[in-house]
């Protein structure tokens, strides 16, 4: 496997530390100016998502994790694993536990298209898109008159997700939902 | 691969107006006290030999009359200034383009403008009181405090750089970078390094302008050493404010011998490393050889002195092309 050196770290590139892969978030370059240089660097963890702060004298290197992003369809779940299809035209199957799947299992819909990374090939984690649109499958009756002010209610979307939404929204009605948030965003027309 | 918006300047027309005040503002300084301006080669013969320096290096062509091989970006202007004081300058100053390979970040761009001068009959704490004047009269802030390298470090890290045994030194090093085995192979100065980088500079960030002088004797570079209860420190000095380093001063070793001597040690340290030997400096040399007159001398970073101004901490900033965009 390929290895960065410490000038080569950027945000985003996946390397491997203490056996576990990370994704670089920041690398600050400090250095006296007649004495060594260090890189200051955070990592996240990809498999605790802790964020971990290391230095390293400059020039030490890390050896690269091979870790893909990959646009998958959601398939089914036989209550173990969540099956996932690469779009790419391959129509490779990927397997993703319980943990791997994570928060990310209230908005799984099936046909919708998810990414997932992948560590040495194994689903690490499943990232869904920023705005999902669902089914509201349950919440109190809505009240007439209500449009204009505040006010919220829960409301049961099909994946089991639960947000909170106007008091104007009925049963039946699908909704634009911000994943990363959990909040509601807007009605979808549906024809 | 470049955007469409990178042909831009990362600096702001107001940045850059002030960078051209800073530079009217340094020649009134020195005019008002007899320093003259020089100039001196950027490309030479010789690089620094410094370990943890590395200069960029150039080919000029047969044509240029340059015999020697490979030529040198000067990371500072240092040898040539000292081969002008030995033939009878005085007191010299330049605004000068240095080159440092591999130093990029927020506070370094590998391309910068170094502010340099030397004072025959000044020592180390006479010439802190000119940097003190220069830098606090633009900045418009109080002068500078004074701290040993020792009390900096006894009260912002804990320890005594000079009695504390090198395992322990190592211990507080490794368990401060976040890594165990971190530090195992590190020797003093580079625990020294790493604890002045990450422990003390933070603790300087709320501390205006503070000068750290009386570095240990290992980190003398070029300047004179002396025996203080027993410890041998070096007369080097260094300006922090609010925990960014802007400047480096020595009471100038002018003894040809001992500088022949540091170019050996200088080399051995790279040959350890790995890092290319570089040539000592016969030039410098025969200039010492001929006498260089008792002066003391600093080098200042003119665009971290601007960050400072303009209140920011990322240098691209105040430089209009950073290496990325040159």
């Amino acid at each position: 496997m390929a290895s960065y050196s410490t000038n080569e770290f950027r945000g985003g590139l996946k390397v491997l530390l203490d056996g576990d892969p990370c994704v670089i978030l920041e690398n600050e370059f400090v250095k006296p100016g007649k004495g060594q240089a260090f890189n200051r660097v955070k990592l996240r963890n990809l498999m605790t998502n802790r964020v971990w702060e290391r230095t390293f004298k400059s020039g030490e290197s890390l050896e690269a994790a091979d870790v893909i992003d990959q646009e998958m369809e959601y398939l089914y779940t036989d209550g173990e694993f969540w099956h996932f299809m690469a779009t790419d035209g391959s129509f490779e199957q990927h397997p993703a536990d319980e943990k791997a799947v994570g928060d990310t299992m209230k908005w799984l819909k099936e046909q919708d298209v998810y990414t997932v990374t992948l560590y040495n090939g194994t689903p690490l984690s499943v990232t869904p898109p920023n705005f999902v649109e669902l089914e509201v499958v349950d919440t109190d009756p809505g009240m007439k008159g209500d449009t204009a002010q505040g006010g919220s209610k829960p409301a049961t979307l099909s994946t089991g997700a639960v947000v909170n939404v106007p008091l104007f929204i009925t049963i039946g009605e699908v909704l634009k939902v911000d994943t990363r948030s959990g909040e509601y965003v807007s009605r979808v027309k549906t024809s | 691969m470049s955007r469409e918006t990178d042909w831009q300047p990362t600096a702001s027309l107001a940045a850059l107006r002030e960078r051209a005040g800073l530079l009217s503002y340094l020649r009134q300084f020195f005019s008002a006290r007899g320093v003259l301006e020089v100039e001196t080669p950027l490309l030479a013969r010789h690089g620094v030999s410094d370990l943890h320096l590395d200069c960029i290096t150039a080919q000029p062509g047969p044509a240029s009359d340059f015999t020697g091989g490979m030529a040198y970006l000067q990371t500072s202007p240092e040898y040539h200034m000292k081969r002008l004081l030995a033939a009878g300058s005085g007191a010299i100053y330049q605004v000068f383009r240095a080159f440092r390979d591999g130093e990029r970040g927020v506070r370094h761009n590998p391309e910068f403008s170094l502010l340099e001068w030397y004072r025959p009959d000044f020592d180390d704490q006479a010439l802190m009181d000119e940097v003190g004047a220069l830098v606090c009269g633009w900045l418009g802030i109080d002068a500078p405090g004074r701290l040993t390298y020792r009390e900096a470090f006894l009260r912002h890290v804990g320890l005594d750089p000079f009695t504390l045994p090198l395992e322990e030194l190592r211990d507080a090093v490794s368990g401060r970078a976040g890594n165990p085995a971190f530090a195992d192979d590190f020797d003093r100065d580079t625990c020294l390094d790493f604890l002045m980088s990450h422990a003390v500079e933070p603790a300087l960030a709320g501390e205006g302008a503070v000068f750290i002088h009386d570095y240990p004797a290992s980190q003398a570079a070029l300047a004179r050493t002396r025996d203080v209860d027993g410890y041998a420190v070096a007369h080097r000095f260094e300006l922090y404010l609010d925990g960014l380093e802007l400047c480096n001063g020595y009471w100038e070793l002018t003894d040809a011998a001992e500088q022949a001597r540091r170019f050996d040690v200088d080399n051995a340290l790279r040959r350890a490393r790995g890092k290319p030997e570089m040539a000592a400096d016969d030039y410098l040399l025969s200039a010492l050889r001929h006498g260089l007159p008792a002066c003391a001398g600093v080098a200042l970073g003119l665009d971290r002195l601007l960050m400072c101004k303009l209140g920011t901490r990322d240098i691209r900033d105040v430089v209009a092309f950073p290496i990325e965009r040159a």
